[in-house]
């Protein structure tokens, strides 16, 4: 089936199998490894990307059925070689330490200041149990989510 | 892991859609977000030959006050549920359950209608319409019918609807004066799902006995139940603490507790009987601070 989807900013168009998950698509298809495959059953939230400014799972999701949306990955968040305030707070505040999560993590966060610019801690927290991280205790990465709040709030 | 192989519809209007459901029949299965399906069909436990994703029918998706009563579009998102203002002051037993479902991700695209029609036995929201006598609305191409909730689930993962019939909105009535409701989970650690999950509506009479209690239990049993007997014993009395343990000894009488890795029957009657209590507790709590205002 055709689809067209614009991805960080730019449409395209591919002809896909309607069994296609949307995380396989965008890492061979669109070549966009930054999204991750972890559990492959919609529990930890690696393969997180934004689908019209929503946070979805794309290992639950088929390619198909992103038809016509806007759908933004980790790729797409720095601009002109700046990092975006979440990904220097992550950097800043050691949010990550092998980083497998992280973009999944990132894209979450995104969503969560989007709807709530700032969060207490405890929202962050609620914001993100969609999200496993195996190494930091996320601790750090509250703290990053925080940081990046604060950034973007000036 | 790939599922096997689907033909994809997209339908863009109810009509077309019951149309297509028709034609399928049992081949034919409705996508309505997908986070019970998908999965599923990743696993290859569910191999549809048509998938029909009805996620685009706009007319689906709306939360409509009618007079005392609420009607929601089967394709209402968890999310919208959950952060409707509208119902967090006419009907918060709706969005206090999503608040409870999986997380972020999953609210987002889980809806409603698609979550009842599923019927998991550890799915939050059939706790929350069978204690609120909720009303289904059934659509085919031949005509609509209206199903209580009582009604509607009828077993692990199977409903009243008829394979030709799609579940198009749900209608709820309204928190009364002197109401209160409450949903309290126990949530499995991993998978989020309810181990045991209460819903409860009491309705307080001017003296403050219980004039109404409608309680709703997932987790326990093969399908969300209402608790008769326990029910029954606070029904027209006076809520104090020794009744309301003794009344929710009878959480789970006369039905078949699940056991599994994570609780034993006899762990999850002893749940079922704890978070009853807690529940009920929390909505007289808030039927007798909606008393005093009123």
């Amino acid at each position: 089936m055709k689809i067209r989807v614009k991805i960080n900013g730019a449409w395209r168009e591919d002809d896909v199998a309607p069994r296609l998950l949307l995380v396989h698509y965008l890492r061979e298809v669109a070549g966009l490894t930054g999204t991750h495959i972890g559990c492959e059953t919609s529990i930890c939230g690696a393969c997180t990307v934004l689908v019209g400014g929503q946070a979805v799972k794309s290992c639950t999701m088929f390619a198909v059925q992103a038809d016509g949306a806007e759908i933004t990955t980790i790729e797409g968040l720095a601009k002109d070689g700046q990092l975006h305030p979440l990904q220097q707070g992550f950097w800043e505040e050691h949010g990550l330490q092998c980083g497998f999560c992280t973009p999944g993590m990132i894209l979450s966060a995104h969503q969560l200041l989007a709807r709530n610019p700032h969060p207490t801690r405890e929202e962050i927290r609620k914001g993100l149990e969609g999200n496993l991280c195996r190494c930091t205790g996320y601790q750090h990465i509250v703290k990053a989510v925080e940081y990046a709040a604060k950034a973007s709030g000036k | 892991m790939i599922p096997e192989s689907f033909e994809y519809h997209a339908p863009k209007n109810l009509a077309e859609a019951t149309r297509l459901v028709g034609q399928f029949g049992a081949d034919g299965k409705l996508l309505a977000g997908g986070h019970s399906l998908v999965p599923l069909m990743k696993l290859r436990l569910a191999a549809p030959k048509h998938l029909i994703d009805i996620t685009g029918i706009g007319e689906l998706n709306y939360i409509r006050e009618e007079g005392d009563r609420f009607e929601i579009g089967a394709l209402t998102t968890h999310f919208q549920l959950e952060s409707s203002g509208l119902l967090k002051s006419r009907c918060p037993l709706l969005p206090e359950t999503a608040r409870e479902i999986g997380d972020v991700q999953v609210r987002n695209k889980g809806t409603l209608g698609g979550s009842l029609a599923h019927s998991d036995p550890a799915a939050d929201w059939p706790a929350a319409v069978v204690a609120l006598d909720a009303e289904m609305h059934a659509v085919s191409a031949s005509g609509e019918r209206r199903i209580p909730a009582k009604d509607f689930f009828v077993d692990l993962l199977a409903t009243a609807l008829q394979p030709e019939e799609i579940l198009a909105a749900i209608r709820v009535p309204a928190l009364p004066a002197r109401g209160g409701d409450a949903y309290a989970k126990h949530c499995h650690p991993a998978s989020g799902f309810a181990v045991v999950g209460v819903a409860a509506r009491v309705v307080l009479d001017e003296r403050g006995n219980l004039a109404e209690i409608g309680v709703g239990i997932t987790g326990v049993g093969p399908k969300a139940y209402r608790p008769a007997a326990l029910e029954e014993a606070l029904r027209g009395k006076s809520p104090g603490r020794k009744r309301l343990e003794e009344a929710c000894a009878h959480a789970a009488d006369g039905v078949e507790v699940n056991s599994d890795l994570y609780a034993s029957a006899e762990y999850r009657g002893h749940l079922a009987a704890v978070y009853a209590r807690r529940a009920v507790e929390k909505a007289l709590e808030r039927a007798s601070e909606n008393s005093q205002i009123s």
